[in-house]
């Protein structure tokens, strides 16, 4: 495997190879130097067009513990902002040689062209409502910690699926580790005929959340949102938002970040014992050292050139 | 496909297990004025440290540290062997600062595995001194590396493969030889 576009692109045993060594990733960070050699010498860029603070820190981190050289480019303060075009940008960083570039873009498939444009491994950290595969698999990882496996472990997606593509990637993660699922949402917020392609039930109201061993609440994504899709947050939180009095001992709670308290899940809940947010974002770092390594390791640098010659 | 070639048995139950008593003893005779370490390289160096560890402690009468290290992270051919199907998880539960650390492997060949192994365990701190002790030594070293402690020296040709048996992994306790199948194999 060459690049990381879409977890669908893995299966069961392509994830459960990653985060099995993702296991042991995680440890390097107890050590006295937090790093171990297994990447010296390659470059990683990360290039998000989009704000993110988890995703870039920990691909950046996840990068150095790995002890490759990283560069992170976001797209103001770039020439991105004199209107530079992808392709461009692509091949500029192109001719520094980088190992693998680490792509986030608002529009669905731009990973993909940017894997066309480089002989670098392409990693997709997000595209527009399409795919966030190693959210799907830190998803995973925090599930599979808790829980040993997903097998038959029901969980309920609430909220904006309309706008996410952590809902498309995780979703199709869960299925394919064995989890049901079942997607809630206003049904403004539920394209039609999501359920048929994510293999999910698709329900729009509250009523039966008691049934679910996993509750993920998504992030209302009120800066896609053309208006309309929700009278109000207030009226999304009264009907949909997850509380406290509406969770069951021993239910678990993720979201993605970063939380609206208040409105998706109500603030106490972030806090209590139901939540395992803390544990995603911790899970964030070994995951994508994992992921760097499973594209990383097993390629020569010579591949490089060897590809550009039969080009 | 692979054509069967005569397996020569160099070292059965019994033998590795004399073996292996010898060099616990020498671990301790060589008596450390530091706490003892004995650190055994993923899968079999980690088995076999663990058996010595318990004679190594009845011996010497004092606690003798037991960890284990993954070195598929501090190879330095990863391009061309490809990843590691599995990265195993590096156990030093215990502070390596000041400690003799015996790194315990089950076969000394090129030298490269136990160059990743002492880079790993510096990366957890400083010890006092690093010493070497493997089940064989089958020569054709490639770096300036030499065991403190050898079970059975194995005169091979770079080709032959040294195929080591554990009870905990393969059911049995040998090591045989089977000469020449071309590839060479550090493990």
């Amino acid at each position: 495997m060459k690049h990381l576009i879409s977890i669908d692109q893995l299966g069961r045993n392509g994830i459960e190879r990653i985060l099995d060594r993702a296991a042991s990733f995680g440890s390097v960070a107890s050590r006295e130097v937090q790093k171990v050699p297994a990447l010296r010498g390659r470059l990683v860029v990360n290039l998000f067009y989009e704000s993110s603070t988890r995703t870039t820190s920990s691909f950046e981190l996840a990068a150095k513990r790995l002890s490759a050289d990283v560069i992170s480019i976001r797209s103001s303060g770039s020439s991105v902002d004199k209107g530079e075009s992808l392709k461009d940008t692509i091949t500029t960083l192109d001719a520094y040689e980088p190992a693998a570039i680490v792509v986030r873009h608002p529009r669905a498939g731009a990973a993909d062209l940017v894997a066309r444009w480089t002989r670098a491994a392409v990693i997709n950290a997000g595209d527009g409502a399409h795919a966030h595969p190693t959210q799907a698999l830190l998803d995973v990882h925090t599930l599979r910690q808790r829980f040993g496996e997903l097998d038959g472990l029901r969980i309920w997606i609430v909220g904006d699926i309309a706008h996410s593509r952590v809902a498309r990637s995780t979703a199709a993660a869960f299925g394919l580790m064995g989890a049901s699922v079942t997607l809630c949402g206003p049904p403004t917020l539920l394209p039609p005929g999501i359920g048929a392609a994510l293999g999910c039930r698709v329900v729009t109201n509250l009523a039966d959340l008691g049934e679910a061993d996993v509750v993920y609440a998504l992030r209302m994504q009120h800066e896609r949102m053309q208006g309309g899709d929700v009278p109000s947050l207030n009226e999304y939180a009264a009907l949909y938002g997850i509380t406290a009095d509406r969770l069951v001992a021993n239910q678990v709670v993720m979201h993605p970040g970063p939380v609206n308290r208040g409105v998706e899940l109500a603030g106490d809940v972030v806090d209590s014992a139901h939540s395992l947010i803390g544990e995603q974002v911790a899970a964030g770092v070994a995951v994508r050292m994992a992921v760097l390594y499973e594209l990383l390791a097993g390629v020569e640098k010579d591949d490089r050139v060897r590809e550009a010659a039969t080009a | 496909m692979e054509p069967t070639q005569p397996e020569t048995v160099v070292l059965d139950n019994e033998r590795m297990s004399r073996a292996l008593i010898r060099v616990a003893h020498e671990i301790v005779e060589q008596q450390p004025d530091s706490e003892l370490a004995l650190v055994g390289i993923h899968t079999r160096g980690a088995i076999l440290a663990a058996r010595l560890q318990p004679m190594v402690a009845e011996i010497s009468g004092s606690q003798v540290h037991l960890g284990d290290v993954d070195i598929s992270l501090y190879r330095d051919d990863l391009g061309s062997r490809g990843a590691s199907p599995v990265v195993h998880s590096t156990h030093l539960d215990f502070d390596v600062e000041g400690k003799t650390v015996v790194v315990v492997d089950d076969v000394l060949f090129t030298g490269r595995t136990v160059r990743a192994a002492i880079d790993a365990i510096f990366d957890f701190g400083r010890p006092r001194s690093i010493r070497l002790a493997v089940l064989c030594d089958r020569g054709h070293r490639e770096l300036p590396i030499r065991p403190d402690h050898v079970g059975k020296n194995i005169p091979t040709a770079p080709g032959d493969r040294v195929n080591v048996q554990l009870v905990e992994t393969d059911g049995v306790d040998a090591v045989t030889v089977r000469r020449g199948d071309g590839e060479a194999h550090d493990r």
